[in-house]
């Protein structure tokens, strides 16, 4: 099963919040391990190393210049 | 320092070469009378192998060093004759903590599988496995170990290798057919030969305080190990029981410490009281401030001079790999050896030494190195994840995998080896794998597999009742069986064949040194022939063309 890239969340607005209001009063590093913590529990729920791996790639290739 | 152990002093050999003047020639030379050297000669012996070691020094090793013997080590040294003494003087162990910061973050059981002779692993000072080893070469009349006796040049010739010696007497020279270097991590040999050592050097370093704690504290038998603890923040550290009442305990002290300066007891004593606390008594028994390397010769064989060993290859301390690699390089070169200067086999076999374990070599290299960088992030993201799997660790049994403060070694799969003949059963224990233990029934006595098989020759393991097999020469037959029969061993459990995965009258032939060589459905001589001319580096013999 390839890394599905389509359009899957219903309410991004309402997510990206989320996800923002998560990091509230957080400061550089904690926030960053918040990331960490998230990344983490999302890859074990994914658990296909195959899509894992494309989605790092993806991820590293989509940085803007 | 020490008070628990007093380094035997063996008396320096002066042979007679040094007067002579003449060379003196060798079989087998082993330069370095450590854990892999005493081993292999050991092991050599017990194929009827001669052997002469050499060594700079005049005892065993200096403070605990390599303290887990694994359990593929202990089956080695069972082969050996030692591995019940080591068994009856180590520390048994099974569980190990995780810490994080001030809490506990998980634990977690070795899962021992049940029906096998030694644990999954046991602690021991490096010292008592050298000293025994030292008896046990001795008691051979085989292995002629020659303290202070320093190699200080070295010619790796087509038919030889030539060594010059010193003794405290004067210097000799020895022509050696092979020169087994296992010399350690500054191996002179490697040097003098000019091999390149490559890999990564790890920018950290390490103190170890071996403690003796009051009798009267009560510790539990487990490994303890902490991330970013209180009592020494930002840094990692471990905690290992020995024999004798002495504990082990690693504090991770960063690139910038000072080795001299950390080693001084009034640096370390107060170190050890904040992490033991206010309310335990102990007394330091031995410390080491060491910095490490990941690295490997790109090959182990060079011509006339093999290297087993740290003299090899480099791992760091996480996960054991050191002592255990080097203990199974002995147990895969010793038949090798013998069986090429027995003319069993060309001396191309000495090739699969490298063809098995390079592999395994890179497979310790590999865990040791993602062990160290968890251990000690190298980036800030490095360390943001680490963290993270810390705290969820806690939670979540689901991140406790990706804890990793060290991968405890387990022996290596020769799976993709030239000398295994492939096969599709499913399961069980592959060609290439070390034979799996399992209890078996002796004539109505509780005895294990493993005793049986290997050691000086191979073994053609046949789950079916005794009965007349023409086997080639070196191929000594065994029998297990479902009931209990006459001649046979009685697999009672049933886990006998089914951890080597063939089917009731199926075969394996296993090698000297208890690795399956091949599996069959049933004990077809030819078949078994084949597969043994193939694990000996010999073409296979002709298939016979059905009339």
């Amino acid at each position: 099963m390839p890394l599905d890239t389509r359009p899957r969340v219903a309410d991004p607005d309402a997510i990206f919040a989320l996800l923002v209001e998560a990091h509230a009063g957080l400061d550089e590093a904690a926030s960053r391990r918040l990331d960490a913590r998230l990344v983490l529990l999302l890859m074990n729920h994914i658990g296909d190393e195959a899509v894992l791996r494309e989605a790092i790639r993806l991820a590293r290739e989509s940085a803007q210049a | 320092m020490p008070t628990t152990y007093a380094n035997p002093r063996y008396p320096a050999v002066v042979p007679a070469a040094v007067r002579s003047g003449r060379p003196e020639h060798r079989q087998v030379a082993i330069v370095g009378a450590g854990l892999v050297g005493l081993t292999l000669a050991l092991d050599l012996a017990s194929h009827g192998i001669p052997s002469v070691v050499l060594d700079e020094d005049d005892t065993v090793s200096f403070g605990s060093r390599a303290i887990c013997f694994a359990k593929r080590t202990l089956e080695i040294y069972g082969r050996l004759g030692l591995g019940r003494r080591m068994l009856e003087k180590g520390i048994t162990w099974k569980t190990g903590r995780v810490f994080h910061r001030d809490t506990e973050a998980y634990a977690f059981d070795l899962l021992p599988e049940e029906g096998h002779e030694y644990p999954a692993f046991i602690n021991l000072q490096q010292y008592y496995a050298e000293e025994w080893l030292v008896e046990a070469c001795n008691a051979t009349g085989l292995v002629e170990i020659r303290w202070r006796n320093r190699v200080s040049a070295v010619e790796n010739r087509p038919e030889a290798a030539h060594l010059w010696v010193e003794t405290p007497e004067g210097d000799y020279t020895l022509h050696a057919e092979w020169l087994l270097a296992c010399d350690g991590a500054r191996s002179f040999i490697r040097e003098a030969l000019g091999l390149p050592f490559e890999g990564k050097v790890f920018r950290d370093r390490f103190l170890i305080a071996d403690v003796v704690i009051d009798k009267a504290v009560e510790f539990p038998t487990e490994r303890w190990f902490w991330f970013d603890p209180p009592f020494h923040p930002g840094q990692s550290v471990l905690l290992h029981k020995q024999p004798d009442g002495v504990w082990r305990i690693d504090f991770q002290l960063g690139w910038d410490a000072d080795p001299e300066e950390e080693k001084r007891p009034e640096k370390v004593i107060p170190r050890v009281a904040a992490m033991l606390g206010p309310d335990v008594p102990f007394a330091l028994e031995w410390v080491s401030v060491y910095s490490f390397r990941c690295r490997r010769l790109a090959r182990f064989v060079h011509g006339r001079t093999i290297f087993a060993g740290d003299s090899a290859h480099q791992v760091s301390p996480f996960g054991a790999r050191g002592g255990n690699g080097g203990v199974q390089d002995a147990d895969n070169l010793a038949w090798k050896l013998a069986a090429v200067l027995r003319g069993e086999a060309p001396p191309s076999l000495l090739e699969s030494y490298d063809a098995e374990r390079i592999p395994a070599a890179d497979e310790n290299i590999l865990h040791s190195t993602r062990a160290t960088d968890f251990i000690t992030p190298k980036t800030p993201a490095a360390r943001a994840y680490r963290d993270a799997v810390l705290d969820l660790a806690r939670r979540f049994p689901f991140a406790r995998p990706w804890v990793n403060s060290g991968r405890l070694s387990r022996p290596a799969v020769l799976a993709g080896s030239p000398l295994n003949t492939p096969d599709s059963f499913p399961g069980g224990a592959v060609p290439g794998s070390p034979a799996p233990d399992a209890p078996v029934l002796d004539a109505g006595r509780a005895d294990w597999l493993l005793r049986h098989l290997g050691g000086t020759r191979f073994t053609a393991l046949v789950f079916g009742p005794p009965r007349a097999l023409t086997l080639p020469q070196g191929v000594v037959a065994l029998f297990v069986t479902e009931a209990d029969t006459p001649g046979a061993l009685w697999d009672h459990s049933g886990l006998a064949r089914a951890r080597f995965g063939v089917p009731a009258g199926g075969a394996v032939l296993l090698r000297p040194d208890q690795h399956v060589a091949a599996r069959f459905a049933d004990p077809d001589p030819e078949a078994i022939g084949a597969a043994h001319a193939r694990a000996l580096g010999r073409a296979a013999p002709p298939l016979r063309r059905a009339a």
